[in-house]
């Protein structure tokens, strides 16, 4: 299922899962033909409501509904969902322990059309530092899927953050993604690629690439940034003494940091972070191309793998 | 709509002045607190917890119960106390009021508070999360009120007229905003800090049906709030024209007085004047 792009997997995936739970109401905030809700909006229009561009508004309604009974699943694009709605998300949500669904469309620079303002490359650090929010990421398009139900049954606040553009194949149809439960998809001993979301088949690429270099890397997936899988990540930094993140994110805050924030308390280890470094993306012309510019490709995954096994 | 007696009028009167009383007693206890906005809405929480809401005190998550959302949260002294008189926690939490992880926060906790409907503190969020309730409960065919307390200075917030749009796109009827509108503000009068006027066409046009009364006349709150229920293809906002700090004469109409402490003088001049001493 690597053939549509992850927007497409999720618009199709909630029209699918919302014959089955009738609990679940969708909100949009005027970007259904983006996030591609409008496929859950043709098969239930009176489970969707669509605000118009007023993402405030879209987080607060949401609550409303999640207080009477419902499990509203909140989309908007990424940067807006965090930064614009940010208070609205950490007081009515966060604070108040509502029963709603964050979905932010377009994160990292998926949306590479747009440009920068469109571009979200902070939302994982200041969702992650909301108490009682869960962070997941998803890495491809068969665990979008399976996530739907999972966040769906969750009772609390769940930030769920997706790419607009088509991601490299990890899982097989089947797979049973749980919160805070890592996955370890490619066992190694020199060093440990921790990513999350589409940096998760970069790394299984890199760690090909690796391979072929004599140097044995492990790949750990992790999906759920918060509550973080604290035990996969030290285990991996015990076993290979070197770790490499990686995210289609910020280096502040991101899934790097939390990483360091774990190790550097627990099992300091010799470390290099994957991410934008701390600068707003560009416009270009095709999302993968931009992740390479901005120093997310293969080549950047091998090359910190490489520096990080000489610090050991 | 049920006319009411004047005793039963005169009942509502005077529990306003125990929770103006209440309100007065816990700022001063807790030397914190927001005198001004609670003291202006008391008849309006007075008529609602004590007459308009469908609750149930010992169930506070009866499904069937009216949802009183406070936006203005800060008016949590007035809300605390009427609860309390209501039966949804003992009269005595009022003076924990603000101590270490008591219960009863700054401002009002769902989590915290069983019985608040919703966290609140930040201005503006009450209208959209009472949309989003009141449209819930149209969805789920449930038949209970929405009720929203907006102070008039935090209609400056966009996000009340973003959510303004959305009660009024879908008919929602079942929610019933109340303005508590005492022209006064943190910074000074409402007027000169950012006009609101003209209120009611504002109102209308964005699709409410507006009811003004005065919100220090209890006859007219009941039955502003009754005729409310009686429009049935739009949202009702009730503009309260109110005194900031009403019934304590040195804080009426006076901004400073949106979040300060009396002084033991003032205090004692504040409750003899509520409780009607030397009148």
């Amino acid at each position: 299922m690597a053939e549509i792009p992850q927007r497409e997997a999720y618009g199709r995936a909630l029209a699918d899962y919302g014959a089955i739970n009738e609990n679940v109401v969708v909100l949009d905030a005027d970007t259904s033909s983006s996030t591609l809700t409008h496929f859950f909006a043709s098969k239930f229009p009176e489970r969707f409501i669509n605000v118009g561009i007023a993402e405030p508004c879209l987080v607060d309604v949401g609550v409303g509904m999640a207080l009477g009974g419902f499990v509203p699943f909140v989309n908007a694009f990424a940067a807006f969902l965090s930064l614009r709605a940010v208070e609205q998300v950490r007081t009515c949500v966060a604070y108040a322990e509502t029963n709603v669904k964050l979905i932010g469309h377009y994160a990292g620079v998926s949306d590479y059309k747009d440009g920068p303002t469109h571009n979200c490359v902070v939302d994982i650090a200041v969702m992650r530092a909301l108490p009682n929010m869960t962070v997941i990421v998803p890495a491809d398009n068969n665990q979008i899927v399976n996530w739907l139900p999972v966040i769906a049954e969750y009772k609390g606040p769940v930030y769920f953050r997706m790419s607009r553009d088509k991601s490299l194949a990890v899982h097989p149809a089947d797979v049973k993604p749980e919160i805070g439960k890592a996955i370890t998809l490619r066992a190694g001993t020199d060093v440990a690629l921790v990513a999350t979301g589409t940096m998760v088949g970069r790394c299984l690429l890199a760690a090909d690439v690796l391979h072929g270099k004599g140097i044995s890397a492990e790949v750990l997936e992790i999906h759920t940034i918060k509550p973080l899988d604290v035990q996969a990540v030290t285990a991996a930094a015990g076993k290979t003494a070197a770790i490499v993140t990686a995210e289609e994110h910020s280096v502040i805050g991101g899934l790097g940091g939390a990483v360091a924030e774990v190790l550097a308390e627990t099992r300091p280890t010799p470390m290099v972070r994957v991410g934008i470094k701390d600068r707003f993306p560009v416009t270009a012309k095709d999302a993968d191309l931009l992740m390479d510019h901005m120093g997310l490709a293969v080549a950047d995954i091998v090359q910190a793998a490489l520096d990080v096994i000489k610090r050991k | 709509m049920n006319y009411l007696t004047e005793s039963e009028i005169l009942r509502l009167e005077q529990i306003a002045r125990q929770l103006r009383i209440d309100s007065v007693k816990m700022i001063y206890k807790r030397q914190s607190g927001h005198p001004g906005g609670a003291l202006s809405a008391a008849e309006i929480i007075a008529v609602l917890f004590f007459h308009k809401l469908q609750l149930d005190p010992q169930h506070p998550g009866w499904e069937e119960r009216d949802r009183f959302f406070l936006s203005k949260g800060h008016a949590s002294a007035v809300l605390y106390a009427a609860m309390a008189r209501r039966g949804f926690f003992p009269a005595e939490d009022l003076e924990q009021w603000g101590e270490l992880d008591c219960h009863l926060q700054g401002h009002p906790d769902r989590v915290k508070t069983p019985g608040i409907e919703m966290s609140a503190g930040p201005l503006g969020h009450g209208i959209a999360v009472g949309a989003g309730n009141a449209l819930a409960a149209r969805k789920k065919g449930q038949h209970y009120r929405v009720y929203v307390l907006l102070g008039d200075g935090e209609i400056q917030a966009g996000i009340v007229w973003e959510a303004a749009n959305v009660a009024a796109k879908y008919h929602l009827s079942n929610l019933t905003v109340i303005l508590d509108y005492n022209d006064v503000q943190l910074d000074g009068a409402v007027h000169e800090i950012m006009p609101l006027e003209p209120l009611a066409e504002r109102w209308k046009a964005f699709g409410f049906h507006v009811i003004e009364i005065n919100g220090h006349n209890t006859r007219q709150v009941v039955e502003a709030l009754d005729l409310a229920e009686e429009i049935h293809s739009k949202p009702t906002i009730i503009i309260a024209h109110t005194t900031k700090g009403k019934g304590v004469s040195y804080m009426e109409n006076d901004h400073r007085w949106h979040g300060a402490v009396p002084k033991p003088e003032q205090y004692q001049q504040a409750l003899k004047e509520l409780s009607g001493e030397g009148q």
